[in-house]
């Protein structure tokens, strides 16, 4: 969990995202197992993403549209087609910048 | 004051404020020119993305497209948002890390491999040029409808703005006003659509107002005493006259699957959008400005299908049966059907224009709008507006297509549902003018980001990655400058010689991007094993399948572009899906039994895989 000062602030930045740079073993480890746990989220947001659009949008979309959404006139399907959805998107990718940035400060490998 | 004068002046103050800005964000260095300087805040760059993404398509076609095709219309929307979730998860942060300029960039370097770069280099130049030729052809048209110049003229104009301010400031220019011109944009379609909602449902807010009842100044002469929701009464409208339903579409279900698959991952495939999220300082923020983005987007994105259900409802209502000669034209027709209802003169205005055509078939002189076209193709008038001569009984202009064998009437153009709205709402005069300066914006906005992609492909993937890689940071701005400005040309040229398969090209830019970009990086991220070998496998078989069977439906075989003859039911529109599923299949094939990738490019992987440790974008 240590940071390393001389890494990659420099003014033209050319070190930052330099390839050749060497890891230590330690930071190897915690970045395996950062990367797992990032890989972890995204399944799980990924498939709520499916499951919003593909799912009730459209493969469920028939089925669902014999119901309103309460208390308005959309039939189901039909709104998480048209609108739902693209709520369901926005607050997905805030949901995900929330949780990577903590992620981030946990496994220590934020940017500052 | 009238609607031209208005328009001058609201068109000229934006232009004068996109010019302002662009002198005052002058790039001094290739860093400036291509990611500019790496320091935009996520909160402008957000803006600035959704106005680089949001076209003059998305502007002034989509709602016109929903409106006529309904649930059907639901790929675009759900399309072209959903492929943010995928850059914001799966892209945007890795490539921010890897911290070069472009996309060719990253293919060249993560695989190794000169002819890898070069195949990302002619793409990412024809998706760019496919596009940039649609949007100043919507500069034009726009120019040619609110300020009746020629739509020649308009383009030369537009072009000439575009010019000055993406060769001049390069992405530093273009994000500010970008950010200007997403504002002009948002409030120009927002205000006629508040004050639709209103008039259809009561409600200001239009998401709202788009389940709500049909009440208020328009709705309740459409209800017609009736307590009915917006929805369930157009259903009823659309079964009562033979359409298919407006909330359950037509498609095949495989066909809509695959199409709003292709857009989304062809949205997280494409250079321009992709190239943002350069330009921010650190990975953290890369994450944040996909959020931004797709907020800013969804504003329009939601909007846009609620007022497509308010204009369709409403034209059905004001249209069908309705007798075209109102009892203030000269000679009223003897008995006229159709209870006392008279067209609109919104229709007589847009008539004129020729977006409109009305044919009596029956000869009763009452308009009816059924499922179908009226006749085939476009209508040809026979006169011009002003020719009484070449107006029929009912004073409506005559065309010269061949009648169809349907009971259909009415041809109405598309574009007409965003262009016409604050007429039919009977909006100020000043309105009007917005949505010309709005749509003007977001062609714009599109069409520079877009132009930056060619020249950075020229000047950065082409000359100073490949052919001179000594090239001084001074000659590599002008040669950027340079190729920006004979690529505006280029763009200009499509755009007033417009070849006749712009339509088709979008569909194909799509599917482009999806079975190539997307698996090639998406790959080169999460997989350590994908080498050299799979990548370029994997991006030329997809390419391929794609491609072939775009140019055989598009091109070649017309006629046989109908759904028992595509493959497993997939329109050329959606076909890219199916070439990314081969693009990966093929691509982990052929890396499992190649050799991995060298120490280098685990290295790489391994650095792209976390935040920590990114400088801003550089050049080597």
């Amino acid at each position: 969990m240590t940071e390393s000062p001389s890494r990659g602030e420099d003014a033209d930045g050319s070190s930052g995202g330099d390839p050749t740079e060497h890891l230590s073993s330690e930071e190897t480890a915690t970045a395996a197992s950062y990367w797992r746990a990032n890989v972890r989220l995204l399944l799980v947001l990924l498939s709520i993403w499916f499951s919003v659009s593909f799912g009730c949008g459209i493969l469920l979309a028939p089925k669902l549209n014999a119901y309103t959404l309460p208390g308005t006139g959309f039939p189901l399907g039909f709104w998480f087609a048209q609108q739902g959805s693209i709520y369901a998107f926005v607050i997905l990718i805030f949901v995900y910048v929330v949780l990577m940035n903590r992620m981030d400060r946990r496994f220590g490998v934020q940017e500052d | 004051m009238d609607v031209q004068t208005w328009t001058f002046l609201i068109v000229g103050v934006t232009f004068a404020l996109y010019i302002g800005i662009a002198i005052k964000t002058r790039a001094g260095s290739t860093k400036d020119f291509y990611v500019a300087g790496g320091g935009v805040p996520p909160l402008a760059n957000g803006m600035a993305t959704a106005a680089d993404w949001m076209s003059a398509a998305s502007f002034l076609s989509m709602a016109g497209i929903i409106s006529f095709k309904g649930y059907d219309g639901s790929v675009y929307l759900m399309g072209w948002t959903g492929g943010y979730v995928l850059l914001a998860l799966l892209l945007a942060p890795y490539l921010r890390k890897f911290g070069r300029f472009t996309v060719p960039d990253f293919v060249g370097d993560r695989y190794e491999s000169t002819t890898a770069r070069l195949v990302a280099v002619v793409a990412a130049i024809f998706v760019s040029f496919t596009y940039v030729a649609g949007q100043m052809r919507g500069v034009g048209v726009v120019f040619g409808r609110f300020l009746e110049v020629s739509v020649e003229t308009g383009v030369v104009i537009g072009m000439g703005v575009v010019l000055l301010y993406a060769v001049l400031g390069g992405m530093k220019g273009i994000t500010y006003t970008q950010v200007a011109q997403y504002c002009v944009l948002m409030f120009a379609f927002m205000v006629p659509a508040v004050f639709i909602a209103l008039m259809m449902t009561g409600t200001p807010i239009p998401q709202i107002g788009f389940g709500g009842m049909l009440q208020g100044s328009l709705g309740d002469g459409i209800a017609n005493g009736e307590s009915i929701s917006l929805l369930a009464k157009l259903d009823g409208l659309h079964e009562e006259l033979g359409f298919a339903p407006y909330t359950s579409g037509s498609k095949a279900m495989i066909d809509v699957f695959c199409i709003t698959m292709a857009l989304m991952v062809g949205t997280a495939g494409l250079p321009h959008v992709i190239i943002r999220f350069y330009t921010v300082p650190k990975v953290k923020d890369a994450r944040i400005s996909a959020g931004w983005a797709l907020l800013f987007i969804a504003f329009l994105y939601t909007t846009a299908p609620a007022v497509a259900a308010f204009a369709r409802t409403n034209l059905i209502g004001a249209v069908e049966g309705a007798t075209y000669r109102s009892p203030e034209d000269k000679a009223p027709v003897e008995a006229a059907p159709g209870e006392g209802k008279f067209a609109p003169t919104w229709l007589k205005n847009w008539e004129n224009s020729g977006l409109i055509a009305w044919l009596d078939k029956d000869g009763d002189g009452a308009i009816r709008y059924r499922q179908g076209a009226a006749f085939e193709g476009k209508p040809d008038y026979v006169g011009e507006a002003g020719d009484e001569a070449a107006r029929g009984a009912s004073g409506e202009r005559l065309v010269a297509n061949p009648p169809t064998e349907n009971d259909n009437e009415l041809y109405i153009d598309r574009d007409i549902m965003v262009l016409a709205n604050p007429e039919i709402a009977g909006l100020p005069n000043w309105v009007i003018a917005l949505v010309a300066a709005g749509g003007l914006a977001a062609a714009l906005s599109t069409a520079a980001g877009l132009l930056l992609v060619i020249s950075t492909a020229v000047s950065h993937d082409l000359l100073k990655r490949t052919l001179v890689p000594n090239i001084s940071d001074k000659k590599e701005l002008l040669a950027a400058r340079l190729s920006a400005a004979v690529a505006v040309v280029c763009a200009g040229y499509l755009g007033i010689h417009p070849p006749g398969f712009v339509a088709e090209v979008v569909a194909f830019a799509f599917g482009l991007a999806a079975s190539s970009f997307f698996p090639a990086i998406l790959m080169g991220i999460f997989s350590r094993r994908m080498n050299r070998q799979g990548a370029i496998a994997g991006m030329v078989l997809g390419l391929g399948f794609t491609t072939a069977y775009i140019v055989y439906f598009k091109f070649l075989h017309l006629e046989q572009n109908r759904a028992e003859n595509w493959f497993l039911g997939i329109s050329p529109e959606g076909i890219g899906s199916v070439g990314m599923v081969i693009n990966f299949g093929v691509a982990a094939l052929v890396a499992s039994f190649t050799k991995p990738p060298s120490a280098e490019v685990e290295e790489l992987i391994t650095s792209i895989r976390v935040p920590k440790g990114a400088g801003s974008a550089s050049r080597h």
